[in-house]
């Protein structure tokens, strides 16, 4: 049996902003992932909502869509194609 | 198609305007590597770096205290997992790097190597070994590589409570018997050279530096962070009341820097060889801890391939 | 880049420097018509088997499956310490007369002089707590049968008229309601999961059932401050319990186990100090260094 699949996770620092993406883990299925997540990333009261979503799932854009230099056979060769960037504006993260 | 030279150009573009690579941008395979090494060997030296202080948790004496350690061990297990991921980022799996640890093919940090001896060691430990892996690791909040740095980000906000806990500790020891006062003045004088170490060899024998730094995966020379580590902890160290156990260590007003002695390399290269005194117990432990855990992984995959008939 | 990364709000960590005094802005009066030392013995009673139980969940830690489990399992410890903590410290306030007396001058606050300068027999948890640890399937069991009676009594507990308990376990029934749902998550996922995942979760079931029943048991001091408004008859929920753990059983397909509760020593159980033979072993671990120092400060 092989590893247990990765999750992105997401999390609603407080009420009124957007979930932002705070980083990933590894579950066996969605509510193993939903509680490793709040175990993970939520020990220091950082959030009030947390989404999960299978890495897998995520269909992500080149990373730069308008540079021609981008080749995009290059996408198949990650596992783990997508990391989103964190605003320095969102407080604690 | 772009070609090869477009690719490295842009690449080069990006590193040069201090800009973050990402993971889904072009990027020689050198530098993959050399960073898949690197953040695998950090997560590595996080996780084994949970025993030496986890020895300590069930006897700790006092409630406050055990909340403290066990939350700070804790932090520890977590900054493995972010670097783990931030390393799975750069196509390889954790349970490859893990294996990789486990078969000694990968290091970690040689300070894991050493004993925890005392109770005081918890507050060196926050306080020096702590200590240095900020000064190692506030500069690589600002590494080129994006997933690292913001795992990086989020592990330096962690650690600043694990060294104010570790010189918080020392701070009250102090304040108590002079048992516990010589128990703190033991454990600093064993701790000061391993911690020093911890920057690694110095510049002219660190091989890799120059490249990590010109691709901006490093940020800082060894030397150079071992001085600031050395500049900020002396005053510390007066502070709490201990003397650090290095005759040659004194103020240069010329350079506005402390002199100070070298470690003894010789032992650090026998440490990291596999002949330091933890070495083979760290491995077993968490050896023991992945296959002992072999059963309930599976189990949980089973249960879920019940579940979830759709995500195989 | 963020650059007050450093400084900022330490309320954001789960444990900062400043909890200094656990009881801080909690009503301490007493209620009037209850036995000072019936609220104290009540209070350890509580607070040891958190503190037990937290005691050998944190033997887990860097010992789990996964990273992911390995810091659910400190939280779960860390949640049980707090608790620990503040039913130690009421109990103190309660009746000091239940403090063990330390050397003059000695800066041990209370409820450390509780947790680390009691022998065995002075500690009133129930035995399920104190059980040497045993695989992954053994902490599950032994979490869900803690839990699931914990929380029915700190639900309760929630109106009582000692305003350190009400808050204590209005707090704690959050912490416990998830430490329930984790273990019978994984209860369910053990039973389904593998062969191998069945068998050793049926045996941890086997072993830590008998011990089962000490949890729902009512003693002198559980009836006194039922009467009064201050404590909980844990015959009251015994049938909640028991429904709950019907339906896990049930859902995961386990058969509830035939094995009697455990008998005591001349009718005395853990609540009246009389243990199995861990504890002490627990104990001399947990206390080596605070007795080596019983003027220490940490
Ligand atoms: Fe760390
Ligand atoms: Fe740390």
């Amino acid at each position: 049996m092989g590893e247990w699949p990765l999750y992105e996770v997401f999390v609603r620092s407080k009420r009124g902003l957007n979930h932002v993406h705070v980083g990933s883990l590894h579950a066996a299925d969605d509510e193993a992932a939903l509680r490793n997540a709040r175990d993970v990333y939520t020990r220091r009261n950082e959030g009030v909502s947390i989404w999960v979503v299978r890495s897998d799932a995520i269909t992500a854009s080149s990373p730069d869509e308008k540079d021609s230099l981008f080749d995009p056979s290059g996408d198949k060769v990650y596992r783990h194609p997508t990391f989103y960037t964190i605003p320095g504006s969102v407080p604690h993260l | 198609m772009p070609g090869q030279a477009d690719h490295q150009a842009h690449f080069d573009e990006v590193i040069a305007r201090h800009d973050r690579i990402e993971p889904r941008d072009w990027m020689p395979d050198a530098y993959r590597r050399t960073l898949v090494r690197q953040i695998a060997q950090h997560a590595h030296s996080e996780i084994i770096g949970m025993q030496p202080e986890g020895n300590w948790i069930s006897r700790a004496p006092s409630l406050r205290r055990k909340a403290i350690l066990l939350a700070k061990v804790q932090d520890e297990a977590g900054h493995g997992l972010y670097l783990y991921s931030a390393a799975e980022t750069l196509g390889v799996s954790r349970d490859d790097l893990v294996a990789m640890l486990l078969s000694g093919k990968q290091k970690y940090s040689s300070i894991f190597n050493y004993p925890t001896l005392s109770y005081a060691d918890v507050g060196t430990i926050g306080w020096l070994v702590d200590g240095a892996a900020i000064c190692n690791q506030v500069p690589l909040c600002r590494t080129s590589y994006g997933p690292y740095g913001r795992a990086m980000i989020r592990i330096c906000k962690e650690e600043s409570f694990h060294q104010r806990q570790g010189y918080e500790l020392l701070m009250t020891m102090m304040r108590g018997t002079p048992e516990q006062r010589d128990m703190v003045q033991e454990s600093v004088n064993r701790f000061w050279w391993p911690s020093l170490m911890m920057f690694g060899p110095p510049d002219e024998s660190s091989p890799n530096t120059e490249r990590s730094m010109a691709w901006g995966i490093k940020r800082n020379s060894n030397d150079d962070l071992r001085q600031k580590f050395v500049d900020m902890t002396v005053p510390q160290a007066q502070a709490l009341g201990v003397s650090l156990p290095d005759p040659s260590l004194t103020w240069n007003a010329d350079r506005g820097q402390h002199d100070f002695g070298q470690p003894d390399w010789d032992e650090l290269f026998a440490v990291i060889r596999g002949d330091g005194p933890c070495n083979t117990q760290r491995l077993a432990h968490r050896r023991r801890a992945h296959e002992d855990g072999a059963w309930v992984r599976e189990a949980a995959s089973a249960f879920a391939a019940q579940e979830e008939p759709g995500h195989g | 880049m963020n650059d007050d990364l450093f400084g900022g709000d330490s309320s954001q960590w789960a444990f900062g420097t400043d909890f200094e005094d656990p009881l801080a802005g909690v009503d301490t009066t007493m209620v009037d018509d209850v036995v000072a030392d019936d609220l104290a013995l009540y209070c350890l009673g509580l607070a040891d088997d958190a503190l037990i139980m937290s005691q050998r969940l944190s033997e887990w830690c860097s010992r789990a499956p996964e990273m992911e489990d390995d810091v659910a399992l400190a939280n779960l410890a860390l949640d049980l310490l707090g608790q620990a903590r503040l039913l130690l410290a009421r109990a103190a306030a309660a009746s000091p007369s239940v403090v063990p007396v330390l050397p003059e001058g000695s800066p041990v606050p209370p409820e450390d002089a509780l947790a680390f300068f009691r022998s065995a027999g002075q500690f009133r948890n129930v035995r399920l707590a104190e059980v040497p640890g045993g695989d992954f399937a053994h902490v599950i069991v032994r979490l869900l049968l803690f839990s699931v009676a914990r929380r029915e009594l700190l639900e309760r507990l929630r109106g009582s008229r000692d305003q350190v308990l009400a808050a204590v376990a209005a707090r704690g029934v959050k912490e416990v309601s998830y430490h329930r749902d984790w273990s019978a998550r994984w209860f369910l996922v053990l039973a389904r999961g593998t062969g191998e995942s069945r068998r050793r979760l049926i045996s941890a079931l086997d072993e830590l059932w008998p011990y089962q029943a000490e949890l729902v048991r009512c003693g002198a001091v559980d009836l006194a401050l039922a009467d009064a408004g201050v404590g909980v008859d844990p015959t009251t929920y015994a049938g909640a319990v028991d429904a709950v753990l019907g339906e896990v059983f049930a859902t995961s397909g386990v058969e509830r186990p035939s094995r009697g509760p455990l008998a005591g020593v001349g009718g005395r159980l853990g609540r009246d100090g009389v243990h199995t033979e861990a504890l002490s072993l627990l104990l001399a671990e947990m206390q080596v260094v605070a007795r080596a120092h019983p003027r220490g400060r940490w």
